[in-house]
């Protein structure tokens, strides 16, 4: 028997004549890490809504501490946390003021609330802001105030929607460790988000929706494992030799090669780990077209994430105005990756 | 479903909170602390808004000159000074303008995001709703208290004695009050504060101008007559007049209690209905 935490079976919601979610499935188990991805209007925050109460579902079922979302909502309620995409908190409240009315609504006594909201502006680094208005801060610190808005009740069950969304890397990578000692103590953790990365580090199981029905699931590299082996890159140093450096990859890989031309980059799954690189090699060698570099690579979740919805993360964020600061932070971490 | 059923509470809290067969009066007391949590809230964000609270209060200040000493002139009161006519009205109609507030600041919440945290958390779903109309209602006798002080200044006067002056006043709180949940379900349709400020003020225009707050009724053409009469504002404007000038109050005041109580029942459930629905 599993131990589910969360468990949705076949929820599927529509707004008029828009089907955001269309038959979703989704189990998390006890002390797990769930990563809930998928481009803009997938589905994500409906389906985040939707397990913490906040909308019935057109039809489907979710339980979520082992208490149905919808007959049984204000138990639900008493067991889980949720920060939502945009941050809740009260502008004109100060940070301890915030968390402490939090308290109030979960019923803790006075003593009690007050001591949890010392804990965590303490745990999330805003001890020294506690006792500013909340309109004084910056968007990180909004974000984290959100955040801890959320572990005031000690709830076993916590689900996060994009967590991270604009904050600076620094931040982001402070806040990972900070969700990591959460699960480490035995939370359950449900979170969507637009960086690949965060999905890779934080998660141990990954479901992929797009247009309001899952697309693909599993761990990080089963997913990565989908794209077929590792990825080959050859950058070719003269622009003009790269149509028959295109005709030299496909003869190598097992799958057909893609073009940057700026980049003057082909790539294309491979298998045979180095042997692939040395044969490639040589390849070009024996035909006198010089290479700047060549690679084998294991697919990022970028790559799975292109493959599944035909757009990568990046394109997708770039659309909305919100996000575009995520597209900033992109070349760099293909670049970590690939080297 | 029903107000009352909105009382629904979490249960079993992982905080140590009620255990399972917590009986109604143990939830009716959280529900009560919830309400007291929401609206402390509120009143602080009042609070930390001095200029917002200055300025809505210098709104109906500007009414009471403008009817005192530049309309007051052309227009003739049935019997006696007209300043003793004019402050039931002014207070009426300042109980109802502030409750527009009560429209616009649930709007808010709501596109702030506020209400989704409020909605996820085991408090009374009840108290969101309920903590805002007792704020408002609370900074309503703030500004009731401050027109008083600006009608005595102009040259009005109580009449009624002790008993029907505080009960003048009590009657204006009340309309407030039961007009705020009418606001409050313009506020939760709408979902936006600039929409809910314009849609919050539409019915009062109507209401409070053709109405007796200002001018006798007598003077308008017969078909306004008709509405102006039995229109709750005016009927509550009657009473608080009567009361306050020491009249025959009874047939008036009666009749604004039910105009208030009609009010209360039908928007609160309305409002209910469609806070449950965001
Ligand atoms: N209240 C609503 N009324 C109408 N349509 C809605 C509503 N909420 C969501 N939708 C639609 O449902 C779809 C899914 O939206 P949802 O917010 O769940 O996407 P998402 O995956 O969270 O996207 P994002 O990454 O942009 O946050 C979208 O097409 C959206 O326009
Ligand atoms: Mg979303």
């Amino acid at each position: 028997m599993t131990d589910a935490v969360i468990e949705a079976r076949g929820v599927s919601k529509s707004f008029g004549t828009t089907r955001a979610l269309e038959g979703v499935d989704l189990v998390v188990e006890r002390g797990t890490v769930l990563g809930l991805l998928g481009p803009n209007g997938a589905g994500k925050t409906t389906l985040v809504r939707i397990l913490t109460t906040l909308l019935a579902p057109d039809a489907g079922t979710a339980r979520v501490a082992g208490h149905d979302v919808v007959r049984e909502a204000p138990r639900v309620r008493a067991a889980i946390g949720l920060a939502g995409q945009f941050a809740a908190v009260d502008d004109l409240l100060t940070g301890r003021e915030n968390l402490e009315l939090v308290g109030l609504l979960y019923h803790l006594p006075k003593a009690e609330r007050k001591r949890r909201a010392g804990e965590v502006l303490e745990r999330l680094g805003l001890t020294d802001a506690g006792d500013r208005l909340a309109r004084t801060y910056s968007g990180g610190m909004r974000r984290r105030l959100d955040l801890g808005a959320s572990l005031v009740g000690r709830p076993s069950v916590l689900i996060l929607d994009e967590p991270t969304t604009g904050l600076d890397p620094a931040t982001r990578v402070d806040l990972w460790g900070f969700i990591e000692d959460l699960v480490a103590s035995g939370m359950t953790l449900l979170l969507t988000t637009q960086y690949l990365e965060e999905a890779d580090r934080l998660a141990n199981r990954i479901v992929v929706i797009d247009h309001g029905r899952t697309i693909a699931e599993g761990t990080a590299s089963e997913l990565k494992d989908q794209l077929g082996g590792d990825l080959l890159e050859v950058t070719v140093a003269d622009p003009a030799a790269l149509d028959r450096a295109v005709e030299l990859v496909a003869g190598l890989a097992h799958g057909s090669p893609t073009v940057d031309r700026v980049k003057r980059l082909v790539s294309a799954p491979a298998t045979g780990k180095a042997a692939a690189v040395v044969a490639a090699a040589s390849r070009f060698q024996a035909e006198g077209i010089d290479l700047e570099e060549i690679s084998l690579r294991r697919p990022s979740l970028d790559d799975v994430f292109l493959a599944l919805t035909g757009h990568g993360a990046e394109d997708v964020a770039a659309g909305s105005g919100e996000r575009t600061a995520s597209a900033g932070g992109a070349p760099a971490r293909r670049a970590r990756r690939a080297s | 479903m029903s107000a009352v059923g909105s009382l629904e509470h979490a249960v079993g809290a992982p905080g140590g909170q009620l255990p399972d067969a917590a009986e109604s009066r143990g939830r009716f007391r959280l529900a009560l602390a919830d309400i007291g949590g929401v609206t402390r809230r509120n009143l602080l964000r009042t609070i930390r808004t001095p200029r917002l609270l200055v300025f809505s209060s210098i709104q109906p200040v500007m009414f009471v000159l403008l009817f005192r000493y530049v309309f007051a002139g052309a227009i003739h009161a049935p019997n006696g000074s007209y300043v003793d006519y004019l402050m039931p009205g002014i207070f009426v109609q300042t109980a109802l303008f502030g409750g527009a507030s009560t429209a616009v600041g649930l709007a808010a919440d709501l596109q702030g995001g506020i209400i989704d945290r409020f909605r996820s958390l085991p408090m009374a779903r009840s108290a969101v709703l309920a903590g805002r109309t007792v704020a408002d209602l609370l900074r309503n006798i703030f500004v009731l208290v401050l027109m008083v002080v600006v009608g005595m200044l102009v040259g009005f006067r109580f009449h009624g004695g002790l008993g029907h002056d505080l009960a003048s006043l009590g009657i204006v709180l009340l309309f407030g009050y039961a007009f705020s949940w009418l606001f409050a379900t313009i506020g939760l349709l709408v979902r936006d504060p600039e929409t809910a400020q314009i849609a919050g003020f539409l019915p009062l225009f109507p209401l409070v101008f053709a109405s007796s707050a200002f001018v006798p009724v007598e003077t308008m053409p017969g078909w306004l007559q008709a509405f102006a009469n039995v229109q709750p504002v005016s009927v509550t404007v009657n009473a608080v007049r009567a009361l306050a000038s020491g009249a025959p109050a009874e047939h008036w005041v009666w009749q604004s209690l039910v105009w208030i109580a009609g009010f209360l029942v039908v928007f609160a459930v309305l409002a209910v209905r469609q806070y449950r629905r965001v």
